[in-house]
């Protein structure tokens, strides 16, 4: 397929994730959309290490070219993981201490 | 069209869809629902990529583990749609507005990008996203950031710990 098509399936989860983000007030869907918009990256990482296996594949059969972006997909879903352990051990944190996930509630820090 | 073709478009009418349902739907439980499937569509592509070890990993980490996780803590806080916070319905259109704007204007550059035009991602052939070619580049050239990246989990797993501890 075209590079393009991948590219702009990418960008629009990746803009669906920034909608999600800027609209929703739970705590819980903010993050799910943060996951989103990794994922938009890793898809497009996968597609472009692609285009260039493709690209070297043609002069040398052999080639290895485009797996550092596979291990690099790899790396962020390893560090993706982590977050996430962390970020909804907060979240349940915040639960504990004001009984909501509102993000609005967190904005003792402006006064 | 061939094949592959029908289900790239598939995939990616499946991805999108799912993934604006997660933003539509009031029940958290719904959205992470809708999420998992995002997730499959993602690993389907990932598949015509032939990039077959992400794909795996991707529903193992992303669908199996991290989304059971979610699950678990929505359940455990009873969040449903009547306790789910709306946010005002100028704010939403604010937010929606402005991405829809950054989607134009990315979508407008990668037309008139000239380097990309006739580039092609090459479908269902190609061996270097199998497990075997990845392993070696991995214990080969990234063993350091492999062995970092399980103190990152040794860390992050004594923080959620501490973090999540009652007092």
């Amino acid at each position: 397929m075209p590079i393009q098509y991948y590219i702009i399936l990418s960008l629009a989860l990746f803009c669906i994730g920034i909608v999600g983000v800027l609209t929703r007030r739970n705590a819980i869907i903010i993050f799910m959309c943060v996951e989103l918009m990794l994922n938009a990256v890793n898809l497009l990482l996968v597609a472009f290490s692609k285009m260039h296996y493709g690209l070297a594949h043609v002069s040398n059969t052999a080639t290895t070219t485009g797996s550092e972006a596979q291990l690099f997909v790899f790396f962020i879903m390893v560090v993706a993981a982590a977050e996430v352990s962390v970020g909804l051990a907060i979240i349940v944190m915040m639960y504990r201490n004001v009984h909501s996930v509102d993000v609005n509630f967190l904005n003792r820090l402006k006064n | 069209m061939n094949a592959t073709q029908i289900m790239f478009w598939f995939l990616s009418v499946l991805a999108l869809a799912s993934a604006l349902m997660v933003l539509l739907s009031k029940n958290p439980v719904h959205s992470v629902l809708w999420l998992i499937a995002v997730f499959f569509a993602i690993s389907g592509h990932y598949i015509l990529l032939n990039a077959q070890f992400l794909a795996i990993v991707n529903i193992i980490v992303y669908a199996g583990a991290i989304m059971v996780l979610f699950l678990f803590v929505i359940m455990l806080m009873n969040l449903n749609k009547e306790t789910e916070p709306q946010k005002n319905i100028w704010m939403q259109l604010i937010g929606a507005v402005s991405g829809g704007c950054l989607l134009m204007i990315l979508v407008s550059l990668v037309r008139q990008a000239t380097e990309i035009r006739a580039k092609e991602a090459l479908m269902k052939t190609g061996n270097i996203g199998l497990i075997s070619n990845l392993g070696k580049v991995l214990f080969n050239d990234y063993v350091v950031p492999f062995e970092i990246s399980s103190v990152l989990f040794l860390s992050a797993m004594v923080g959620a710990v501490v973090i999540g501890k009652k007092d």
